[in-house]
């Protein structure tokens, strides 16, 4: 396997149980290289986020092989892909789920204290600085309801961020955003592939957004289409 | 999670509620328990050694090497007519003080007599006692409601009940007449009246000094009816009353014996009690389940992220334990405190009975014991709470949440 593959799905399936089984993904490989900004699109429906939901390591209920780093991630007990997950990869979603009981800083501050790599000051500081990179330093003692919804998006991409991620995973980032706010985020993480080499693989079904990537994946109904270089 | 603090205010003021209550009602419930064997139970000797009036069991006829191989069947047995004093009490006195298992001897000496007031002869009994030994073992001068004790010492001197005075209008410094069963008539000065709680008990009976009864009796110095035993430990009574009785020849009662039911009274109001706190405790526990519970569902949308940052299932479930606890430590350890307040206020509710002289103030008691099983259930009823919301919300799967957004 190549040194720089972060992610690597093999044939991947994927039924719904209900009522009566339906196949959501069929036979589903992805990679993601290092440094890389890849989309998943598709129509609503199409699997992409049940996809995005299986390489994040949350969804275990599948067929196939993932391989996360190098290291398979499949049939993994729950505690151990927690702490993959928390080490590994970093989310952003659609909604910002921050939690309003603590301040953005906390907020930010949280994966990596539970990672506890490094002592609570340090952390403080790396907080500090990936709000910074978003221009957010100055409401890092506010509560999350005290900000309006492109701030909060983008304070919850600095937590995605704060544990140096090897991958940010992103189901439809900018979905819930106006376009300028949509613009500033899509531009931000624009910036972290070029001046920072960090991995991105986002689900989205905005044409626009994909294309300006470097590559998209494109689905439907449970298959991939073709990969397409955008370049 | 800290921003439900009015939610975990509640359930704590439950599981305080809850402790105070099983505090205070188990310290009342036992006050009033100790009071009442106390009535009864420090007032009786754990052993007590008499002769009683019975017949025989060694009848002549059994004696007979004539009819040793016969059924007999003897009618019209009369009880035989040995003494009621004990034999060689001085012996048995001094070899029962220095027992190490017995606390003290007190002897005592019961005699019939009628006080004669006017034309009336009212029967009663006079125990002879010492009244030094009686207060130490039995808290005799608790129950002296007028004069004192010490006044005993006098020769010819008697303390009445206080049945016995009111119907004979008798009067401290009084005297009063008294004729025994033998014919005896001697003249008996009212140094103080008792009180015991026990109404029939003070309408037949006072108290004078053994000297006093021995010679109203015209008996020498070592006669006693009973000898009155207090033990360190009083559950060895039933053992103890077994094995001296065989001794010394000598009938003996033991305190578990003759006040049995007093036992079960208490035991059944300390289980009815118990029950109550306990019920009391789990009504506060499925209060914080239900707190929780709800907590959870309010969360779900924190839960799921905290699980898709890398918070395990454990984590998830810690958190929520750890709330639970948290409400059963602050809830259960101010429970222990306003439940001991609560101990002090009913302790200084005014309590007066005529039954009861020496109590002002309603029972109540302090005994650790309590405040540890109250503490330990409340700890544990919380825990209990919390695990299941905490399992619950463990399991939560984060995908179906942020996906149904």
């Amino acid at each position: 396997m190549a040194a720089n593959r972060v992610l690597e799905a093999k044939s991947i399936s994927k039924y719904f149980y209900n009522a009566s089984t339906t196949q959501v993904l069929d036979q589903v490989s992805v990679q993601v290289n290092r440094g890389e900004f890849v989309t998943i699109m598709g129509k609503s429906g199409c699997g992409k986020s049940t996809l995005l939901y299986i390489l994040s390591t949350m969804d275990t209920g599948y067929e196939g092989q993932l391989w996360l780093d190098g290291t398979l991630a499949t049939g993994k007990d729950p505690s151990y892909l927690s702490q993959l997950r928390n080490e590994k990869i970093g989310f952003v979603f659609q909604f910002h789920y921050l939690l309003n009981e603590f301040t953005v800083l906390e907020n930010v501050m949280i994966p990596a204290l539970k990672l506890a790599r490094l002592s609570r000051a340090e952390i403080e500081q790396q907080a500090m600085e990936k709000l910074r990179i978003f221009d957010m330093q100055d409401h890092a003692h506010k509560k999350p309801n005290q900000l309006s919804g492109g701030q909060k998006q983008r304070v919850s991409i600095a937590r995605a961020l704060i544990n140096d991620p090897l991958l940010i995973m992103g189901d439809e980032p900018t979905g819930n955003l106006d376009h300028k706010n949509a613009a500033l985020v899509f531009d931000k993480f624009k910036e972290l592939t070029q001046e920072l080499g960090q991995t991105l693989l986002i689900v989205t079904h905005d044409q626009e957004f994909a294309k300006a990537t470097d590559r998209t994946i494109e689905m439907e109904d449970g298959k991939v289409l073709e990969k397409v270089s955008n370049q | 999670m800290l921003a439900r603090i009015k939610q975990t205010l509640v359930a704590a003021v439950g599981v305080l509620f809850s402790i105070s209550m099983f505090i205070a009602l188990l310290g009342f419930m036992n006050g009033l328990n100790s009071l009442l064997d106390g009535m009864i139970l420090n007032r009786t000797p754990h052993i007590r050694f008499y002769n009683e009036i019975k017949p025989n069991p060694n009848q002549p006829i059994q004696l007979s090497p004539e009819f040793a191989a016969d059924l007999h069947s003897i009618r019209s047995v009369k009880p035989s007519t040995s003494r009621l004093a004990i034999h060689n009490s001085r012996a048995i006195i001094q070899k029962l003080e220095q027992d190490p298992r017995v606390l003290g001897v007190s002897p005592k000496l019961a005699a019939q007599v009628f006080f004669n007031v006017g034309t009336l002869d009212l029967s009663s009994n006079i125990n002879g006692i010492d009244g030094f030994k009686e207060t130490q073992l039995f808290g005799f001068e608790e129950y002296v409601i007028e004069g004192r004790v010490e006044d005993l010492n006098q020769l010819n001197t008697i303390i009445l009940g206080k049945g016995v005075s009111d119907r004979m209008m008798a009067k401290v410094g009084d005297v009063v007449q008294v004729t025994t069963a033998q014919g005896n008539r001697i003249q008996l000065k009212v140094v103080g009246a008792f009180q015991s709680g026990l109404g029939d008990f003070d309408k037949t009976n006072s108290y004078a000094s053994l000297v006093t009864v021995q010679k109203m009796l015209g008996q020498p110095a070592s006669y006693f009816t009973d000898i009155q035993v207090k033990l360190h430990d009083f559950n060895q009574a039933p053992q103890l009353a077994k094995e001296l009785g065989a001794i010394f020849e000598v009938d003996a009662d033991d305190i578990q014996t003759v006040n049995a039911q007093f036992e079960t009274g208490s035991e059944v109001r300390t289980i009815i009690s118990y029950a109550v706190g306990i019920t009391l405790l789990v009504v506060a526990g499925f209060g914080i389940y239900n707190i929780l519970n709800m907590m959870i569902y309010e969360k779900l949308d924190s839960i799921a992220i905290l699980k898709a940052i890398g918070f395990s299932p454990k984590d998830v479930n810690r958190i929520f334990t750890s709330i639970a606890i948290l409400i059963g430590l602050v809830g259960s350890s101010l429970g222990l405190v306003v439940g001991y307040l609560l101990g002090v206020l009913i302790d200084h509710i005014p309590f007066e009975t005529e039954a009861l002289p020496t109590i002002t103030t309603y029972p109540i008691d302090y005994n650790p014991k309590f405040y540890l099983i109250g503490g330990v259930f409340g700890l544990l009823t919380t825990y209990l709470a919390g695990f299941f919301p905490a399992r619950k919300a463990s399991s939560v799967d984060p995908v179906e949440i942020i996906r149904g957004k």
